[in-house]
């Protein structure tokens, strides 16, 4: 039995979804140049001496004052279009995955002990998510990062506040199944500490729900990032994300530049929906009731 | 006769779980459940040093709580359970090792995403029974006592059957080291033809460790076939104790009798087909169960006292108990 | 024999998965004879379910019938249309399940569901149907049934809502009831009580029953007859009493020889080794020889169904015949 431990026969059923697998492709390649950004880009788009206004919105393919061609184009700082892509995907996927892990851990923890410890802790735990669980995500960003000021670390900790109950709600009723069932008396029966059975046996059971749920965050992060940076509440203009790039090339839309606009758009697009594909696959995988 | 596990007055009533809002709306007065279950009430028994007791009684008469009571999962809510005179919990934790327990299903018992060898193994590394550098050989000792091959251990729960996971599960328990073995109807969730093959391992063990057990089970053939003595229990309370073979051959309870009565039995003989003896009735809502004796509204022994006093467990013959008004009636019935 | 109203020869029904062809059913064959009872007894896997299900045409996809034939009443299911085969479901054969939750409709009252199953079929007045549906529930045993017409199945216990579900199945007098373990979720004082009263309700209606379980106590108690399953196939048949008294079939032997209450308390019982095969890599020839005492080099090859009067068994080496009786 080759595919005996439980990663190896999640790949390969996983393996069985082609478009999951392309998604995955997808995902993997749009990673890659976020990390390799400054050997691959062709120019440094943060680094002010080398922006020359005079190369600023020239449309994909001008050869500019660097000599080579802009082959997506430039922005209105005069920015190589494709750097800027390259080094936005890194911040979009620095931020979304920061806020996504940390989310993951502060709501997983809270859930996990919610649902462990019961009573009145579980009460109030619970009570305060699913009061939070009623704002939209957004608005409460929105607050936060007004709230905070700019910066990334300000801007992870908004939509983190944004997103920790989501995973706190999934962690609790993931979490609150599998106390009741018999392994989890088993090993309180032996007996065993509270922390090594929640490590240990609960914690590991209540993976594959956050899993799913980290993915579908991560995207969402990306994208609330993309939105605040939109609306002009992001990172500073200096470092630009997809947002601030959409944002920027938007009054130029009109005027027939639309490159500005939209290719930072299609990376985004391409790598939220590359994403939730493979998010769609895994909760698919997780879900025993689709299980043939 | 000496008590090795001893059981004093044990009770435990579960209240229902009820959110904030509905202990609001129960205040002011919508209908939501408040009352309590009595599922165990005032137990008392003992099992000597080695001996089997076989605990049996319908779904809801508490023998899988007493079970827990006993095993530390669950606090009484009165009483105490003692091993060897030193008690199972203190302040509602367990505080010994020497009690253990075989759960039901092999299925939900074993976490699946640990394996097997080290869901044997946690335990006793955490208490000290082995080293983190022995615990291989120390799993693999144990796996081959329950007919396990030691080459298994570094597999997942879902890679083997339900009749080899029921000896993985065994295997834990009693790499624990324990005097005392619980186990809640071992053999339910087997198919047929592995049961014997579980009963059998458990037969043996208990003997080679010299073990206490508590066999609970609703099937009476298995416990029959596996303990000394034999409680019967009804709505939280036992209501007939005694040897196996004297309780089966000879119920002292009327409840006894009406439920080894309705046992089908394998039919070998005889083209005609079985008598049965149903009892009447169902076993009533345990939230408000009857007056006096909780069996006396399906008893066809019962009278006016049975609805008035709980008949309290007595002596009826040597080294037997029940818990009926009318038992001399009836053991004279056979 | 009086002509059966359920007749199954052959019947293979496989499943096609991702792993391979599980070959659930392969090769049934029984008759069933008006109010006759036969007990489908086998472990886990051994396909007794499956054949159940088969007959009621109710195998879904990836599984489905891939040969042998069914008649009921002289008509063939085998390849008739999904709604041939809705017409005859519930007036022709029914079925009972381990858990009759999944039956019955939470968001109506039993009356409501039993006048509706009535409807399915036949044109009946509200009060024509209410009188009949009381009449079936007190049949098997629900007491003042003609107010619980108005109850929820979450008003009944687990005994009454298989009392409620057993008086749907018999809603139109099917020819063949399909009962798949029905009591195995249920107290034994209360499986008692249904047990005793399917044996009369067989008896007086004429309705020929199928019931299926593991449990070899159970099935004696109420079937004349027998079949006993083991991967996918039926290994031996035949009467009750004598195939459990004198079984022919090393497996069946075993079975029953492993029984708690056929042994000496605290003595070891006699196991049967091994563990019931995978149906997805099934041993070549007959399944049971790695697990049998008996098995030789022949059993490499597939042992056909061997009749001798009401009895059949699969097996080259059959218990309590000399070797010389066989050939």
């Amino acid at each position: 039995m080759r595919q005996s431990t439980p990663l190896g026969r999640f790949w390969a059923e996983f393996r069985e979804n082609r478009v999951a697998v392309v998604a995955l492709v997808v995902v993997v390649l749009m990673s890659l140049l976020a990390i390799f950004a400054p050997l691959i880009s062709p120019q440094n788009p943060y680094d002010l001496a080398n922006l020359s206004l005079l190369d600023a919105r020239r449309a994909p393919g001008f050869v500019g004052s660097g000599g080579y061609a802009h082959l997506l184009g430039t922005d209105p700082q005069g920015r190589d279009l494709l750097s800027a892509i390259f080094y936005g995907l890194r911040i979009s996927i620095q931020i979304g995955l920061a806020a996504g892990l940390v989310a993951l851990t502060i709501g997983a923890s809270l859930g996990i002990l919610a649902a462990y410890l019961g009573g009145r802790l579980e009460s109030l735990i619970m009570r305060i998510v699913d009061l939070q669980l009623s704002f939209p995500a957004i608005l409460l960003a929105l607050v936060l990062v007004a709230l905070l000021g700019q910066g990334k670390a300000q801007l992870i900790g908004a939509l983190v506040a944004a997103q920790y109950a989501y995973f706190a709600r999934t962690a609790y009723g993931a979490a609150k199944a599998e106390r009741g069932k018999d392994y989890i008396e088993a090993a309180l029966a032996t007996p065993l500490s509270g922390r090594v059975v929640i490590l240990r046996h609960l914690l590991p059971n209540c993976m594959p729900p956050l899993i799913v749920v980290a993915t579908v965050q991560i995207a969402n992060s990306i994208s609330l990032e993309a939105t605040l940076s939109f609306l002009g509440l992001g990172l500073p203009v200096t470092e630009p994300s997809l947002g601030m790039l959409i944002s920027n090339g938007f009054p130029y839309m009109m005027s027939g530049r639309y490159w500005i606009s939209v290719y930072p758009g299609v990376a985004l697009i391409i790598l939220i929906v590359a994403i939730n594909i493979v998010g769609d696959q895994v909760r698919d995988q997780f879900n025993p009731r689709l299980r043939k | 006769m000496s008590a090795f596990l001893s059981v004093a007055n044990v009770s435990r009533s579960f209240g229902p779980n009820l959110t904030t809002g509905e202990k609001i709306a129960a205040r002011l007065g919508a209908s939501v459940e408040t009352r309590h279950v009595q599922a165990v009430s005032g137990v008392s028994l003992t099992v000597r040093k080695g001996e089997t007791l076989g605990l049996v009684g319908e779904s809801g008469c508490g023998k899988s709580t007493l079970g827990r009571l006993i095993a530390g999962i669950l606090p009484p809510s009165e009483g105490t359970v003692q091993i060897d005179g030193a008690p199972v919990m203190q302040g509602g934790r367990k505080v010994t090792t020497r009690v253990q327990t075989v759960f039901q299903d092999p299925f939900a018992s074993l976490d699946p995403r640990m394996k097997v060898g080290m869901t044997v193994a946690e335990g006793p590394i955490a208490h000290g029974l082995t080293t983190k550098a022995q615990a291989k050989a120390y799993v693999a000792e144990w796996f081959g006592r329950v007919g396990l091959d030691p080459a298994w251990v570094d597999r997942y729960p879902h890679q083997f059957s339900g009749g080899q996971r029921q000896r993985i599960a065994i295997a834990r328990a009693l790499a624990m080291q324990p005097d005392v073995l619980i186990c809640d109807e071992p053999v339910a969730s087997l198919d047929v033809s592995i049961q014997a093959q579980i009963i059998n391992l458990f037969l043996q063990l208990q003997r080679d460790l010299d073990l206490t057990c508590v066999f609970i089970s609703h099937d009476l053939s298995v416990v029959r076939h596996v303990s000394e003595r034999v409680a019967v229990m009804y709505l939280g309370r036992i209501v007939e104790l005694g040897p196996v073979g004297q309780v089966f051959e000879r119920p002292a309870h009327p409840y006894t009798a009406a439920l080894f009565g309705s046992v089908p039995k394998l039919v070998l003989d005889a083209d005609e087909l079985v008598h049965f003896e149903p009892i009447e009735g169902e076993v009533p809502s345990p939230l408000s169960p009857p007056p006096g004796c909780h069996y006396h509204p399906r008893c066809p022994l019962a009278s006016e006292v049975c609805a008035l006093d709980i008949p309290p467990l007595r002596d009826v013959r040597e080294g037997r108990v029940a818990a009926c008004h009318h038992a001399e009636a009836q053991l004279q019935r056979y | 024999m009086s002509v059966p109203v359920l007749s199954v020869r052959d019947l293979r029904t496989h499943f096609f998965t991702r792993a391979g062809v599980v070959k659930a059913v392969d090769d049934v064959s029984f008759d069933l004879a008006a109010g006759e009872i036969m007990g489908l007894v086998g472990e886990s896997g051994s396909g007794k379910t499956v054949t159940g299900f088969s007959l009621l045409g109710l195998v879904d996809a990836p599984g489905r019938i891939v040969g042998g034939s069914i008649k009921l009443n002289g008509t063939e299911l085998v390849g008739m249309s999904q709604r041939g085969l809705r017409a005859r479901r519930g007036r022709e054969i029914s079925m009972i399940f381990q858990d009759p939750i999944a039956t019955l409709n939470p968001m109506l009252t039993i009356g409501q569901q039993m006048r509706l199953a009535m409807e399915a079929h036949e044109r009946t007045s509200r009060r024509g149907a209410d009188t009949r549906a009381a009449e079936l529930l007190s049949q098997v045993g629900i007491p003042s049934a003609r107010e619980r017409l108005g109850a929820y199945p979450h008003e009944f216990s687990g005994g009454m809502r298989q009392r409620v579900a057993i008086a749907v199945a018999l809603l139109h007098r099917p020819s063949v009831i399909v009962a798949d373990e029905p009591t195995t979720a249920l107290d034994v004082s209360i499986q008692a009580q249904i047990l005793f009263q399917m044996r009369d309700l067989a008896r007086e209606t004429g309705t020929a029953l199928i019931w299926i379980s593991h449990d070899l106590a159970v099935v004696s108690s109420l079937a004349s007859k027998l079949a006993v399953m083991y991967a996918g196939r039926i290994v031996e048949q035949g009467p009750t009493a004598t195939l459990l008294r004198d079984p022919r079939h090393p497996y069946t032997a075993g079975l029953i020889a492993s029984l708690p209450a056929t042994a000496e308390p605290g003595a070891p019982l006699s196991q049967i080794p091994g563990t019931t095969p995978s149906l997805l890599s099934l041993p070549k020839g007959c399944p049971f020889a790695p697990r049998c005492a008996r098995a030789s080099d022949v059993c490499a090859t597939d042992p056909a169904l061997e009749a001798r009067g009401d009895r059949a068994w699969r097996c080259f080496h059959p218990v309590g015949l000399s070797e010389g009786a066989v050939s």
